[in-house]
């Protein structure tokens, strides 16, 4: 790390912040000390100073004071400034233990340096736990990082992924829309180039690098999307909903009574009679096998036979 | 251009020094962290930043000797840290901090959110105004915000989770009814509340068990019933809680049996789902897995479940009480 380096960039900031009006390049080499006396050299690094300071989000403008002059840079402080917030401290709380969420994750640096800025505007929040609650996010999927940036930015993206039932990757093209946790999985959901449709892809199944396909700001999420709703859907079990009719062993089939609409003895023979509602009917029947010889299903037939079906499975 | 898998992206670390454009942000935080406090002490802005006092010191002097040359030369910066306390008399056009950054917005602003989405003890309205007043203060920034969505497993009961937080606030001893799934047995249990976590999507109850005399996680979607008991919850000294960001928050022991099991292309879920000591790719979509358990009868169920899509092939007599389990559900059919 340099020491000139952040100097000349902290002066760069001062000097073009403090100034109402546009500096050009040697207006700037002229009042920051630092930079090199040959003109080349010294273009070479304030290209690369200019550069650093926007990523650093620094808004750094171009323009004249007027037509017939070269062209200038200014920092407008309007533009720069993070506007007046005032927390209270309920609220400064509630701020420091959200950007505790992201703790080791992909956006924790984000977090910290967002969390910091708002302490330099006079907040007192600090990334404390508040006594009993760690909420987290994790971004274990290596995907995460690269997928967020092409959301934020807007750009299209393709990668290899597993689909479900597969076990090689096949590349995807896809203008992705936004990133959704759900029940503590990340997915991305856009539009798929190479099917002309939207989709939803999990990130955990994404193998090997994302690549970005387009420049930042070729994605146009169309009006009205709902990420959220897109993965819900996609996500979602069908949502008719049966009744089960089961005989469970007294004492036994505790998981399944517990959504159970009616539970009573069924005669003298220790078992019971169990209604219970359920919607997808593979799903129901590999949690029924589960109970081996506790349970048996007597309507509907279709789930009996599911049930026979696994249990012959596992015989074989 | 390809983004590096696992890339931190240009997310500002705005804590410790790393590169010089780091040391930057921090020194534009540094200017109005004081003038907005008028005077701080040097110790408690050296903590506030995560940086020692001598690279304070260090900070407060590079601002300090900041010259520009021209037109006239002059130091825009004027301050002083005599007897501990930083003052800033000049500051010229930096008393502001920087405005936020996309990322810098979006993670508070995404973290803010869940935090609403969570039931119990969150102060609603606090996060409410704190989301509004944030929103208002990122600007553009906060839009990227609204690509970024997270939603918690909705099953545990917003009532068992609003008690639990309420034992863990007076330190109460709570009573558990708790169903176990991997023995299919409620069980009853009275446990000293320690943390409410939040993690991958569900929620837990951290807690030290008094029947296991030890710290145990329960999923709130599996508890049955729960009453707080009028008795001081006391949590030995020597508990300690389980780190939730080691990315594991189950660890098996070295005294667990080790399970080997056979998966179909439609039983590979168990892979993703459970932490595997090994996962070997057999071809034709088959893929053998190790598990670690100190528990038979979860596996013998799980087997069950997953019929002709995964088999127990070690141990062996493990194999075989599945097929006696699966023999004697069939027996109940024929």
């Amino acid at each position: 790390m340099s020491r000139q380096k952040t100097e000349r960039l902290l002066s760069v900031v001062v000097c073009l912040l403090s100034s109402q009006r546009y500096l050009t390049a040697s207006q700037i080499r002229d009042a920051v000390p630092g930079y090199p006396d040959s003109f080349d050299a010294f273009k070479r690094m304030f290209e690369r100073d200019k550069d650093e300071l926007r990523e650093l989000g620094i808004p750094l403008e171009t323009g004249t004071n007027n037509p017939d002059e070269e062209t200038g840079y200014r920092i407008s402080r309007q533009a720069y400034e993070l506007p007046e917030i005032v927390l209270e401290p309920d609220e400064a709380a509630v701020l420091g233990l959200a950007a505790r969420v992201w703790r080791r994750a992909e956006l924790a640096g984000a977090a910290a340096g967002g969390l910091l800025k708002l302490r330099a505007a006079g907040i007192d929040a600090e990334e404390t736990t508040q006594p009993g609650i760690e909420p987290r996010l994790q971004t274990g999927e290596a995907a995460f990082g690269p997928l967020w940036e092409a959301v934020r930015d807007a750009r299209p993206v393709s990668f290899g992924y597993v689909a479900a039932g597969r076990t090689t990757p096949q590349t995807r093209n896809l203008e992705p829309w936004g990133v959704v946790n759900r029940h503590g999985r990340w997915y991305v959901a856009g539009f798929d180039r190479d099917r002309g449709e939207e989709r939803v892809f999990r990130l955990s199944r994404i193998e090997g690098a994302v690549t970005f396909t387009g420049p930042p700001g070729s994605v146009v999420v169309p009006e009205g999307t709902d990420v959220h709703k897109t993965v819900q859907a996609w996500d979602a079990t069908s949502p008719s909903i049966r009744t089960a009719e089961l005989r469970i062993r007294s004492g036994t089939g505790v998981g399944l009574r517990r959504r159970a609409t009616s539970d009573e003895p069924a005669g003298q023979d220790g078992w019971d009679l169990v209604r219970a509602p359920f919607s997808d009917a593979g799903w129901y029947a590999d949690y029924i096998a589960s109970f081996g010889a506790d349970v048996v299903v007597i309507e509907p037939v279709d789930l009996r036979e599911a049930v026979i079906r696994r249990l012959k499975g596992a015989l074989a | 251009v390809t983004a590096a898998a696992g890339s931190k992206g240009k997310s500002g670390k705005g804590g410790r020094s790393g590169t010089a454009t780091d040391r930057l942000q921090r020194l534009l935080a540094l200017v109005p962290y004081v003038v907005s406090r008028e005077v701080v002490g040097l110790a408690d802005t050296a903590e506030a930043f995560g940086i020692s006092e001598a690279e304070l010191v260090d900070d407060l002097n590079m601002l300090w000797c900041v010259e520009l040359r021209s037109p006239d030369p002059y130091c825009p910066i004027d301050l002083s840290y005599e007897g501990g306390e930083i003052v800033v008399s000049e500051a010229e056009s930096m008393d502001r901090p920087l405005r936020l950054g996309t990322d810098e917005a979006s993670a508070l602003l995404v973290g803010l959110r869940m935090l609403a989405e969570l039931p119990g003890p969150q102060d609603r309205s606090a996060l409410r105004r704190t989301i509004a007043k944030l929103e208002a203060a990122a600007g553009e920034a906060a839009a990227a915000s609204a690509h970024v969505s997270v939603h918690m497993d909705g099953r545990a009961p917003a009532d068992v989770q609003a008690q639990v937080a309420e034992g863990i606030r007076q330190r109460k001893r709570l009573h558990l009814s708790y169903y176990v799934p991997g023995r299919d047995e409620a069980t009853e249990r009275d446990v000293d509340p320690m943390r409410l976590l939040v993690v991958e999507g569900r929620a837990y109850l951290e807690a030290w068990c008094l029947r296991a005399e030890a710290v145990r996680l329960f999923r709130l979607d599996r508890v049955i019933g729960l009453a707080m008991l009028d008795v001081p919850a006391e949590v030995p000294e020597e508990a300690r809680g389980v780190d939730v960001d080691s990315g594991q928050l189950f660890r098996p022991s070295p005294q667990d049996m080790m399970v080997e099991l056979e998966l179909a292309q439609a039983g590979h879920w168990v892979a993703e789902y459970y932490p595997c000591e090994e996962v070997a790719d057999l071809g034709e979509g088959r893929t053998r897995v190790v598990l670690r358990t100190p528990d038979t009868e979860w596996v013998r169920r799980l087997a069950l479940r997953l019929g002709e899509d995964g088999r127990v092939t070690s141990p062996p007599e493990l194999a075989r009480a599945v097929e006696q389990d699966a023999a004697a559900a069939l027996a109940l059919y024929a």
